[in-house]
C-alpha cells in the first residue's frame, strides 16, 4: 500500500531493540517441542483406548479369555525386538552427533529390521487368533484388544514408513540439519511407541493371563 | 562444510542447537537399555513362573516395575528432564498425565459402580419380585 512510508518504519524500528522479546521470539527448537506435543495428544488417544480395554477387557461373552489366547513367550519375544529396535535407533542417533552418515544408515536399517521383526510377530498372532475364531467381534474383550493392540501395531507400520522415508533422504541429501531434525523427530516417536509398549505388555498380557 | 561456518551467525541453524539439546551418550542409551532389560525381565519372571499366590500382588508388582520403566524410557531414551525445551516438555507431560490419571482411574471407577449396581437382582422391577 504506502511501501515507502512502511519502508522508512523499519530502520527505527530495528534500531529500537525494546519492541522485540529476544528471548521469546526465538524458542531454542520449535519443531521438537510442538512434536512432543503432538506425542502427548497420542499418549491421550492411547489413554482412551487403555481405559476402554481396561473396562471391557473382563467381558469374555462366554468366549476365549486372555489366559486361554495369551502366548507368553512369543509377547516376550515382541517385547525384546522393540527394545532392540529402541536401542539400534538411540546408536542412529549417536552417528548421528558425530556425522556419520554410513553408520546412522546402517543402524537405522537394523532398526527397521527389528520394528519388521515386531510387526511380523504381531501379524502372526493376530491371524492366529482370527483363525482359532477369537476375532475382534467375539466379545467385548477381543474388540478392545484389537483396537488396543492394533492401533500401537498401525503406529509401528508408520514409523517404519517414516523410517524408510528418511534413510532414502539421508542418503540422497546427507545430514543436512533438516534431516536431522527429522531424525530427531522420529526418534521421539520410536522411543514414545516403546513406552506405550510397556504399558500394553503390562496391562494387556501379563495381567490378562493372571486368573 | 558451509552450515558450520554460518552456525554462529545464523540463529535459525537447528544444526548448532542439536548437539545442545540431545545430550545423548553411548553409557546413556546403555544404561537405560540394561535397566530396561531388568525391568522387563523381572515381571514376566513373575507371571511366568507365577511367583506370588494372589493375582492382585502380582498385579501391583507388574504395574509398579511397568512404572518404573516408563520413567526410565522417558529419562535415557527420551531425554526428559526439567530443563528441555525451557520447561515445556516437562510442563506438557505433567498435563498429559494429569489427563492420563483422570481417564484411567475415571473409567473405571465409574464402571465399575455402574457393573456393581447392575448387577442381575437389584433393579427396582426384580426388587418387588425376588423377595
Amino acid at each position: 500500500m504506502n511501501a515507502p512510508h512502511g519502508g522508512a518504519t523499519a530502520a527505527p524500528a530495528a534500531a529500537a531493540p525494546s519492541f522485540y522479546l529476544t528471548k521469546e521470539h526465538h524458542p531454542e527448537n520449535g519443531t521438537l517441542l510442538g512434536f512432543w506435543l503432538y506425542l502427548m495428544s497420542d499418549c491421550l488417544v492411547f489413554a482412551c483406548l487403555f481405559a476402554c480395554y481396561g473396562v471391557l477387557g473382563r467381558n469374555y461373552a462366554a468366549g476365549p479369555s486372555g489366559a486361554d489366547l495369551f502366548e507368553l513367550p512369543l509377547v516376550a519375544l515382541n517385547t525384546a525386538l522393540l527394545l532392540f529396535s529402541s536401542i539400534t535407533y538411540g546408536f542412529a542417533m549417536l552417528e548421528m552427533q558425530r556425522q556419520r552418515k554410513g553408520a546412522v544408515l546402517m543402524w537405522l536399517f537394523i532398526t527397521g529390521l527389528f520394528g519388521a521383526g515386531f510387526l511380523g510377530i504381531e501379524l502372526y498372532e493376530f491371524a492366529h487368533l482370527i483363525h482359532e475364531g477369537a476375532g475382534p467381534q467375539r466379545s467385548a474383550f477381543l474388540s478392545s484388544f484389537f483396537t488396543l493392540v492394533g492401533t500401537h501395531g498401525l503406529h509401528v507400520t508408520f514409523g517404519i514408513v517414516w523410517l524408510i522415508t528418511l534413510m532414502v533422504q539421508v542418503g540422497k541429501h546427507g545430514l543436512i540439519p533438516a534431516n536431522r531434525r527429522r531424525l530427531m523427530c522420529l526418534s521421539m516417536f520410536w522411543h514414545f511407541l516403546d513406552v506405550v509398549w510397556i504399558g500394553v505388555f503390562t496391562f494387556v498380557y501379563l495381567m490378562g493371563v493372571l486368573p | 562444510m558451509s552450515e558450520h561456518h554460518h552456525d554462529p551467525h545464523d540463529p535459525h541453524g537447528d544444526h548448532h542447537h542439536d548437539g545442545d539439546e540431545m545430550h545423548a551418550t553411548f553409557k546413556g542409551y546403555m544404561t537405560g537399555f540394561i535397566l530396561s532389560v531388568i525391568l522387563t525381565a523381572i515381571p514376566f519372571w513373575v507371571v511366568m513362573a507365577k511367583v506370588f499366590d494372589k493375582s492382585s500382588t502380582t498385579a501391583i508388582v507388574i504395574l509398579a516395575f511397568a512404572a518404573v520403566q516408563i520413567v526410565v524410557h522417558m529419562v535415557y531414551f527420551l531425554h526428559m528432564d526439567a530443563k528441555s525445551q525451557g520447561g515445556w516438555n516437562m510442563l506438557a507431560l505433567i498435563f498429559t498425565l494429569v489427563l492420563v490419571v483422570i481417564t484411567l482411574t475415571g473409567s473405571l471407577w465409574v464402571m465399575y459402580h455402574l457393573d456393581h449396581n447392575m448387577m442381575p437382582g437389584m433393579m427396582p422391577h426384580e426388587m418387588r419380585i425376588k423377595p
